[in-house]
């Protein structure tokens, strides 16, 4: 529990629901992230340089939060082939169940949307289950 | 460039940077973070949360009391929610096998491609692998590539 911050985790999930509230205000788009790189992999009219945009502000909003104190954490001691893994599992299970913890957890449960809320249910389990199996095996 | 266009590429940038910073900010970007906070049964660290907490806090007013009063996005745009309601096994089972993954590494998509400026060959490999992923589904979903013990998608439905 040392690590425990809700203050900064709090202001953190309320720059992704502005965000959200932003990108869909604005221009009806959804801020999955996983539905937004799904769609540039297979891209229609009109529906990729938004994505192309918005991938951009992603990539590059870890210089916008330096200032502020904020940098990315140090990962590399994570194993490498356990994270490509889990990689094809990720990508696979988000564009099957059509949406990540961003869409479904955000934006889907914020819309009241059955299917997000059993979707979110579901990967929540899921993971727990997976870190509970994990640490049997003392990897956690 | 017609003005709609315009706003789409200036909103996308700017809320994927807001999207960008919020994730790093929250902490979602460190896999150690996300299994703390998975890891229920164990030194459960509940910050996360509040990730969810706030995004809702923000997101569901909004959506309630203005997006969906109006007819079109500010853009003009429709928008581009959909319409289906039907839980069914591939919503389910895709559900479940990213839940596998995001607890096996602590990685998800948006917070995977915030670290990406982070330097690591980590984080490539998560999103090039990703990437692979994501074509396999879209290749399945079409009906063009089988999937161990499921074999074809049925073109049927949904």
């Amino acid at each position: 529990m040392e690590n425990f911050t809700p203050w900064t985790s709090l202001a953190g999930g309320a720059l992704l629901g502005l965000s959200a509230a932003l990108l869909m205000l604005f221009s009806g788009k959804i801020a999955g992230i996983s539905g937004v790189i799904g769609g540039l992999l297979s891209p229609k009219k009109h529906e990729s340089s938004w994505r192309a945009a918005f991938l951009t502000g992603m990539v590059l909003s870890v210089l916008i939060v330096a200032p502020l104190g904020f940098s990315l954490p140090d990962i590399s001691g994570e194993n490498i082939l356990l994270v490509s893994f889990a990689g094809l599992l990720v990508g696979f299970g988000t564009r099957l169940g059509n949406g990540c913890t961003s869409g479904h957890g955000i934006i889907g449960m914020g819309r009241f949307s059955k299917r997000s809320i059993y979707a979110t249910i579901a990967f929540m389990a899921s993971a727990i289950v997976m870190v509970f199996v994990r640490s049997l095996f003392g990897a956690v | 460039m017609s003005k709609s266009k315009k706003i789409r590429i200036l909103i996308g940038f700017i809320s994927g940077a807001l999207f960008g910073a919020g994730m790093i900010i929250s902490g979602m970007v460190d896999p150690t973070k996300v299994i703390g906070f998975l890891n229920v049964t164990g030194d459960w660290d509940p910050s996360l949360m509040f990730v969810m907490g706030g995004a809702l806090a923000v997101f569901t007013p909004i959506y309630h009391l203005v997006i969906k009063k109006r007819k079109t996005a500010i853009s003009g745009d429709a928008f581009t929610w959909t319409t289906n309601t039907t839980i069914d096994g591939t919503l389910i089972w895709g559900a479940i096998i990213f839940g596998a993954g995001w607890g096996l590494a602590g990685f998800c998509p948006g917070p995977a491609i915030a670290s990406i400026g982070g330097g690591t060959n980590i984080i490539l490999a998560f999103v090039l692998s990703m990437l692979v992923g994501i074509v396999h589904a879209n290749q399945y979903l079409a009906g063009r590539f089988p999937l161990p013990f499921v074999g074809y998608r049925k073109q049927c439905g949904s």
